[in-house]
């Protein structure tokens, strides 16, 4: 894990959001920490790099524009593992994938651009596994704000 | 809804922005249209909450989080819903949905996100969720997670 600098620390307390739509948005971002737009666009390079940040932009909600989210696990025999998450990870419509300690150890979340899409990603994922899909869709959505301030 | 020059602008973004002084002038150039529609159209999709959020996306393991659970609660369905809107309210708690069962494997019908530096942490924050709860629960697990397989985020063809 790289060390993180009191500036690498500011820019993820301050930049998991509202980052601005302006002609020079770096420009503006930088100002608002203190710092040069060079310096902004350099840390970004590097945090980016070290794989600090998986990403910096927009995160879209498929369910608003149409599309299906949806929860799923499967429960993989350990020794099918690496070969079961090469087959999950490769279909694009997984967005994230967890490993877990419980009977139903990989965890996953589909994101398909149609509701029909989601229902064929996951026969997919069950004709190449071989293995029963667990689908948790979302019933009711109580709170989502995952944004995490540096730690340690 | 969104219309074909969204979806493009969507691809051209869902990896994460240009980072140049001037990155939506980038993904203009990359489109053919204004710059000033690009800028115009992101800002009506975050209105609308197709773009939920603009900034960095970072790895939480990276930044200290090491200890990541998934809380599952098995709750009286009469009052999950009263229940889980206190817990999503609750500020630990970075996700926080009801989901259907999947008897007999999968009795919990509540799920919220915990972080810590510790398991210890997360299981200290499970406990006042579990406080919460009170006898509406039946049952619960902590399933945390010990290895990221995947994380690219939304990734739609092009």
């Amino acid at each position: 894990m790289p060390e993180l600098s009191p500036l690498d620390r500011q820019i993820l307390a301050t930049l998991q959001g509202d980052f601005p739509i302006c002609e020079r948005p770096y420009a503006e971002a930088a100002g608002r920490l203190g710092i040069s737009e060079d310096e902004l666009l350099t840390r970004l390079q590097q945090l980016l790099a070290d794989k600090v940040l998986t990403r910096f932009g927009p995160m879209f909600q498929i369910e608003e524009m149409g599309g299906a989210f949806v929860l799923a696990a499967l429960a993989v025999p350990e020794v099918r593992y690496d070969e079961v998450t090469a087959m999950v990870n490769a279909l694009p419509q997984v967005a994230h994938n967890y490993r877990r300690e419980h009977a139903l150890n990989m965890w996953f979340v589909l994101a398909t651009e149609t509701k029909a899409g989601m229902a064929e990603a996951i026969a997919r994922i069950e004709q190449e596994t071989g293995l029963p899909v667990y689908a948790f869709p979302k019933e009711r959505e109580f709170f989502v704000e995952m944004k995490l301030e540096a730690r340690a | 809804m969104i219309d074909a020059t969204d979806r493009a602008l969507i691809v051209a973004t869902q990896g994460g922005l240009p980072l140049v002084a001037r990155p939506y002038h980038a993904i203009a150039e990359q489109l053919g249209i204004p710059a000033e529609e690009v800028m115009c159209r992101l800002q009506a999709m975050l209105a609308s909450g197709v773009i939920r959020r603009i900034g960095a996306v970072p790895n939480h393991y990276a930044i200290g989080w090491t200890a990541n659970g998934m809380t599952v609660w098995d709750v009286d369905d009469a009052v999950v819903d009263e229940l889980g809107a206190r817990i999503g309210g609750l500020d630990f708690v970075t996700h926080c949905y009801r989901r259907p069962r999947a008897r007999p494997t999968w009795p919990y019908n509540l799920f919220a996100m915990v972080h810590g530096a510790s398991r210890d942490e997360c299981a200290a924050k499970a406990a006042e969720i579990r406080g919460l709860l009170g006898a509406a629960c039946r049952g619960s697990d902590i399933l945390y997670s010990t290895r990221i397989l995947k994380k690219s985020g939304l990734r739609i063809g092009s």
